[in-house]
């Protein structure tokens, strides 16, 4: 059994360094802008990956993780602050900023995570909801965070041993991101296969029965909680180093609800599918945005359109997935017949309650 | 002293709206057994026609009207085309699809009418009356509290007093055995998120006039603020709802005015919290509703 395990784990973690390898190696062909991209992209699937798991796994609806994100940012910006005050600099500061990003939002997540494993679904998804929109309210409140104007957070210039390598400030950005992902969302990837992954499913599919057979819902839904939003708050100092600020208005519902897209679209459960998710919440709104400027509409309406036309879209593909493609796209790019014939089993064995209490 | 009677007579008003609002989320909760997190923005989209129709004619009751109708039409065309195509063994993809509506809804209302707030105007007087000197509460404030009040009656009346009510009450809490003894489940349950979203929809066209204006994000702080009221009373009661909202309305009012603006939302969280922690199920929610 562990030699499976293990097998298993090896193969996760040497398909994780070649991708890793190879978005390093993509970054020398994108322009700055681009990797800039990437590295907000990399800061996104760090959070969708944790949220895939929280959703699609334990069935625990947050729609909070944007706040996750910010914990991660602002534990950065502190912690980096403070390092830079002492004159610290370089992997040290760096080191410690990332350090303040998992300590802050790990205690946070680890807070929510309580409330969640007592806490039935709507309840949680208001409770994190609430959550989201105090967010301004904290950053104002709480003294060192800045308000509505955010932190900003140290520049992180690139290494004198890499100058000659990298080309911008931009690609040294997006080499961290992908290094920091690879490393938050890798263990999740072994987690999601191995028995912690298999506990999970087993408490999203009965509690009852799961407690039969010995496991803890509570605690299996706390730790999910906990391992998501570390890995958001690994994604976060990402996000911060990249734009070198942390403000509230970064991290408000309406990016909550993006990852959410991300990770129904990619499909519920798969570190794939967030990736993919990911990508397409980044780019597809600088797509339309790109796309509406160009066609040259009426300043008015182009107004408008800016920013609405996006969630439009993604509204209309969140609810589009659910109905009709409950798999997302990782599912469907897993070979059609399997699929179908996975989907047909699936509706003739669906779970039904015997009582609508037992929700 | 005048102070604080000033700023519960505010918060007794504003929780009144809360309370309406929340008692939307319990209609549909007792109906269907979800909670609609796209609540707040299918009421909008209903404001908005009875904004239109009030523009046109003149007439805030006319407006009222159109409200409520368009509230229960929109309920019933989302519940029939929307939330019947959604798996329902499990409650998750029911919420992600009423966030995609929230995201339809509002996107698509901004885009036809722009970001700008339109002011509403109430349609009693807004200046409060004074007793002893004190700024108590304005003739539109007992106009909400009227209105709260003869809801809360009606549905009190509605689910225990007579057969309809009854029949929504057992499709919702089973399904099975009721359609065996001849209960139309699919209908009443369409009755419930008319129901239920023609309230929401009042709730709103009452709380705009008291706000900056008609927005297609105006009721989103209503939603969070009702959730809260909800849980705090329990999803299952409407007395409940009636007495968390006031609580709710008057904590935000003493907060706002003693505190700050600015650490309403945290107080929110925090009782939000609290009441969650202590009592998963809500402080007036019945025992055997959730185990463990």
């Amino acid at each position: 059994m562990t030699a499976i395990i293990s097998s298993r784990t090896r193969g996760i973690v040497l398909r994780a360094l070649a991708l890793t390898v190879l978005a390093l190696a993509a970054t020398f062909l994108l322009d700055s802008y681009r990797n800039y991209q990437l590295a907000v992209v990399a800061a996104v699937f760090c959070a969708t990956a944790g949220l895939t798991l929280l959703v699609g796994l334990t069935g625990q609806l947050s729609l909070g993780h944007a706040v996750l994100m910010a914990c991660g940012g602002y534990g950065y910006a502190l912690a980096a602050g403070l390092a830079a005050e002492a004159d610290l600099s370089g992997i040290l500061r760096f080191a410690l900023g990332i350090l303040g990003a998992v300590v802050v939002a790990g205690g946070v997540g680890g807070l929510l995570g309580l409330a969640g494993a007592r806490l039935r679904g709507p309840y949680l998804a208001g409770l994190t909801l609430a959550l989201v929109i105090a967010l301004p309210a904290f950053a104002s409140q709480v003294p060192g965070l800045g308000g509505d104007q955010g932190r900003s957070v140290p520049f992180e210039p690139v290494p004198d041993w890499l100058a000659p390598v990298l080309f911008s400030t931009e690609q040294w950005h997006a080499w961290i991101a992908v290094l920091v992902a690879a490393v938050a969302v890798t263990p999740l990837a072994v987690l999601r296969s191995g028995k912690a992954g298999l506990r999970m499913r087993a408490v999203h599919g009965d509690e009852v029965a799961a407690r039969l057979a010995g496991i803890s819902p509570g605690r299996v839904k706390t730790n999910a909680f906990v391992a998501g939003a570390l890995s958001a708050g690994l994604g976060g100092a990402v996000l911060a180093i990249a734009t070198q600020t942390v403000s509230p208005g970064g991290y408000d519902l309406a990016f909550s609800l993006l990852l959410l897209v991300a990770v129904v679209i990619g499909g519920l459960g798969s570190i794939g599918g967030a990736a993919v998710g990911a990508v397409l919440v980044v780019l597809l709104p600088w797509l339309i945005d790109t796309l509406t400027t160009s066609v040259g509409l009426p300043a008015d309406l182009e107004q408008r359109l800016s920013g609405n036309l996006v969630v439009l879209v993604f509204g209309a593909l969140l609810v589009l997935v659910t109905v009709v493609w409950p798999g997302g796209l990782s599912h469907a790019f897993a070979g059609r017949f399997a699929s179908l014939s996975a989907r047909l089993r699936r509706r003739s064995d669906q779970h039904v309650p015997q009582s609508l209490t037992e929700r | 002293m005048d102070r604080l009677a000033f700023l519960l007579a505010t918060g007794l008003a504003r929780g009144l709206v809360i309370a309406l609002f929340a008692l939307s989320l319990v209609i549909i909760w007792r109906a269907a057994r979800i909670v609609n997190f796209a609540q707040a923005a299918m009421a909008i989209v209903a404001v908005y026609v009875a904004f239109a129709v009030t523009q046109a004619t003149g007439s805030f009751w006319l407006g009222l009207a159109a409200a409520l109708v368009t509230g229960a039409l929109v309920g019933a065309v989302v519940e029939r085309w929307l939330i019947r195509l959604v798996p329902s063994g499990t409650p998750l993809p029911g919420m992600i699809v009423a966030i995609g509506l929230v995201m339809i809804l509002q996107s698509a209302i901004s885009i036809i009418f722009g970001p700008k707030h339109r002011p509403m105007a109430a349609p009693f007087s807004e200046q409060p009356f004074t007793v002893g000197g004190v700024a108590v509460l304005s003739p539109y404030d007992l106009f909400i509290l009227l209105v709260a009040l003869g809801v809360v009656a009606a549905l009190g009346l509605l689910f225990n007093g007579t057969t309809l009510g009854l029949q929504m009450r057992a499709s919702a809490m089973a399904p099975e055995v009721s359609r065996l003894l001849g209960v139309r489940v699919p209908r009443m349950i369409t009755l419930g998120w008319m129901l239920s979203s023609g309230v929401a929809a009042l709730a709103v066209l009452l709380l705009v006039p008291t706000e900056l204006g008609l927005n297609a994000h105006s009721a989103d702080i209503l939603f969070v603020h009702a959730f809260t009221v909800a849980v705090l009373g329990g999803l299952d009661s409407p007395s409940g709802a009636l007495v968390g909202g006031i609580v709710v309305g008057i904590l935000i009012s003493l907060v706002t005015g003693f505190l700050g603006a600015g650490l309403a939302p945290i107080a929110v969280l925090v009782l939000l919290t609290v009441v969650l922690l202590v009592r998963p199920g809500g402080i007036f929610a019945a025992k055997e509703a959730r185990t463990a």
